[in-house]
């Protein structure tokens, strides 16, 4: 390595005027340095293992800390390795693959659309699986039943989630998709969706009712090793996918045009991230049910954190983790009935989005 | 590659046209807007496409850019046909402002102007210190350096429009093409972009601009190209190409075109109905 590339190695400094990003660079590899960014995100994930972790401790037969965490790595005591790994990691690992699916999800098609408002809940994905599920559950015999016992509830949900997002997508197009008319059409397929359900489970019999109504709240009860592995390949397979296409995000944050203009096939990498984005989503329903608001506040609430001016992937997608891991520690411990996990994150979530608008607001006005 | 116009002496020969439409028919649905035109842009001048509402002005300047893809003829950029070239080699040569463009709120000026780096960068080369260069240059020639650090939606239209030109520069091209520039800019932050557009002309840019306002494109382009309905009625200097005829034939304006008291263009000075001092206007086609 000469003194020029030495020179250049490590973070470049930029002119005190204009202050801009400085560079990192590691060889070929060379990237804007964000010290915040990095620094929430560390954090996050900190934290989203910490949750994780705690989620393993507690329970009927509780663990140290230190014992989980030795039980991961491998050391830990037999009776341990028992209720870590086979009883309590399932629905722990669960949480965090479902909780990163939704906040990567949710930080990608609000990106494309540019709005807020636009995740996975609101665009028929969420409610287009519920509507299959509840279909499978409440209609009995026949056809319904071969499918339900074939290719099972979870996967049915996840083909009910990529259909109905799917149906939005294409529905929206008109010479390209605009976010306003995605955001509308999803609006207006999700008031159906839940029409349907609705009149499924009014028309249906009582105990599939209640069996309905349970998976209708997101729940991560008695999830199985086999539903966290095919939730575990599948979202790593779509996150790596995420991952390269993510680089053209950057100019697609201005619009159509001036990505166009900047050399980016807009319509090609919109279709690949928006199909990622749904089948996240259908992926994290069809293994922990609809759970609501995760999706719409975890990017809105990582953006805030990592004081960006759009959604950052890899904090959203960890806040995800965070709140869906620690609303269903809430759930199970601190309240005095079990509630299941949707319930705790469609409390928290709200109200902390709320309180980040008027802070927001508030900021702006003095 | 760094921005060559900031750099180095301009390398093309005068008389080779940049850029240029051949026969091209574009259209949206089965409706044609544009109908088998050709067109030429001069290098190293600024052209300004002007022309009544609808007449497909902002439709040549997509199809110019490659926003818009012809159903009939070729776009040629630097002597090649623009269809076959990569979308982001293209991007390294030619630098587009699209009309009305809005950055997400909160995006720094520094961050916005990066962004313009775009066609440079790979996933594993997302910011070197060429890149760092060419922006702080950008952003020095568009006066916004001292603005980096704020956020874009907190800034005047006339400074957002000068950070969107940067940003386009940093792109380290030397052929501009901006689609109404100073929409919705009053007329002192209009003459302020279309002076910095002038500072760009001298560096040896060459720029094509859409203009509705007639005065600004006289006074500040040197190639005009008049369209209507989809074609191009005429095309040369302005002092060549504005005539009452001319504005009666394309806008159907009646209009009196006298001698600039301040610049050295034609003043066009528009007639309409009230307050005028003049004798009664005969239709100057009827003479």
């Amino acid at each position: 390595m000469s003194a020029a590339d030495m020179d250049r190695a490590g973070v470049d400094k930029a002119d005190a005027n204009p202050p801009l990003a400085p560079g990192v660079r590691l060889g070929q590899v060379s990237f804007v340095w964000r010290p915040w960014l990095v620094l929430v995100s560390l954090v996050l994930a900190g934290a989203a293992f910490l949750v994780f972790c705690l989620s393993i401790a507690v329970g009927d037969f509780p663990i140290g800390l230190s014992r989980v965490i030795a039980t991961l790595l491998g050391q830990g005591e037999q009776v341990d390795e028992f209720v870590v790994m086979d009883l309590r990691m399932p629905r722990a690992l669960a949480g965090l693959i479902v909780g990163i699916a939704l906040g990567v999800s949710g930080a990608i098609t609000q990106s494309v659309a540019r709005n807020p408002l636009a995740s996975p809940d609101i665009l028929g994905i969420t409610s287009g699986a519920s509507a299959v599920a509840v279909f499978l559950v409440t209609v009995s015999g026949g056809a319904a039943a071969a499918v339900a016992g074939t290719v099972g509830l979870s996967a049915a949900a996840l083909l009910g989630g990529l259909g109905t997002g799917l149906l939005v997508y294409f529905m929206a197009w008109r010479r390209g998709v605009d976010g306003f008319r995605l955001i509308l059409i999803g609006i207006s397929v999700t008031a159906v969706m839940q029409a349907l359900t609705t009149w499924l489970l009014v028309s249906a019999d009582i105990r599939d009712v209640a069996r309905a109504q349970a998976w209708l709240v997101g729940s991560l009860d008695g999830r199985s090793w086999g539903e966290v592995h095919i939730a575990f390949w599948g979202s790593l397979a779509l996150l790596l996918v995420v991952a390269t296409a993510a680089f053209q995000f950057k100019p697609m944050h201005l619009g159509d045009d001036v990505a166009a203009g900047l050399g980016v096939r807009y319509t090609r990498v919109r279709a690949v991230l928006l199909l990622c984005a749904v089948l996240l989503a259908a992926v994290a329903v069809s293994a922990a049910g609809p759970v609501p608001f995760v999706a719409l506040v975890a990017p809105q609430v990582a953006m805030r954190l990592a004081r960006c001016p759009t959604p950052p992937m890899v904090a959203s997608g960890l806040l995800g983790a965070l709140l869906l891991i620690g609303s269903d520690l809430i759930a199970r411990t601190a309240l005095p009935i079990t509630l299941p996990v949707g319930v705790v994150t469609a409390a928290i979530g709200g109200p902390f989005l709320v309180y980040l608008l008027v802070r927001a607001n508030l900021r702006q006005g003095v | 590659m760094v921005a060559q116009f900031i750099t180095e002496t301009r390398t093309e020969v005068e008389d080779v046209a940049r850029l240029a439409a051949r026969g091209v028919t574009v259209g949206y649905g089965g409706r044609a807007v544009i109908d088998d035109l050709d067109v030429s842009i001069p290098p190293g001048v600024v052209t300004t496409i002007i022309g009544p509402n609808g007449c497909g002005k902002s439709t040549l300047l997509r199809t110019l850019t490659r926003l818009l893809k012809p159903a009939k003829g070729t776009v040629v950029l630097d002597g090649e046909d623009i269809d076959r070239l990569r979308t982001r080699d293209v991007a390294k040569k030619l630098g587009l402002l699209p009309q009305a463009p809005v950055a997400p709120e909160g995006l720094t000026v520094g961050d916005l102007v990066a962004r313009g780096r775009h066609p440079h960068q790979s996933w594993l080369r997302q910011w070197s210190s060429d890149d760092a260069g060419v922006v702080e240059r950008a952003l020095a020639m568009t006066g916004v350096a001292d603005l980096a650090d704020r956020p874009v939606d907190s800034l005047s239209g006339g400074q957002r429009q000068r950070v969107w030109i940067s940003m386009t520069l940093a792109q380290g091209t030397d052929l501009l093409l901006l689609d109404e520039p100073t929409t919705y800019l009053d007329l002192a932050h209009a003459i302020d972009v279309l002076d910095l557009v002038d500072d760009l002309h001298e560096s040896g840019c060459t720029v094509v601009m859409v203009l509705h306002d007639l005065n600004l494109a006289t006074r500040y382009s040197d190639n005009l190209i008049v369209m209507r309905a989809g074609s191009i009625l005429a095309q040369g200097h302005p002092r060549d190409v504005i005539t009452a005829e001319l504005l009666y034939e394309a806008f159907g304006l009646q209009a009196k075109v006298i001698d600039d008291p301040v610049g050295d263009r034609p003043l066009i000075v528009p007639i309409g109905r009230t307050h005028v001092r003049l004798e009664p206007v005969t239709d100057p086609l009827a003479k």
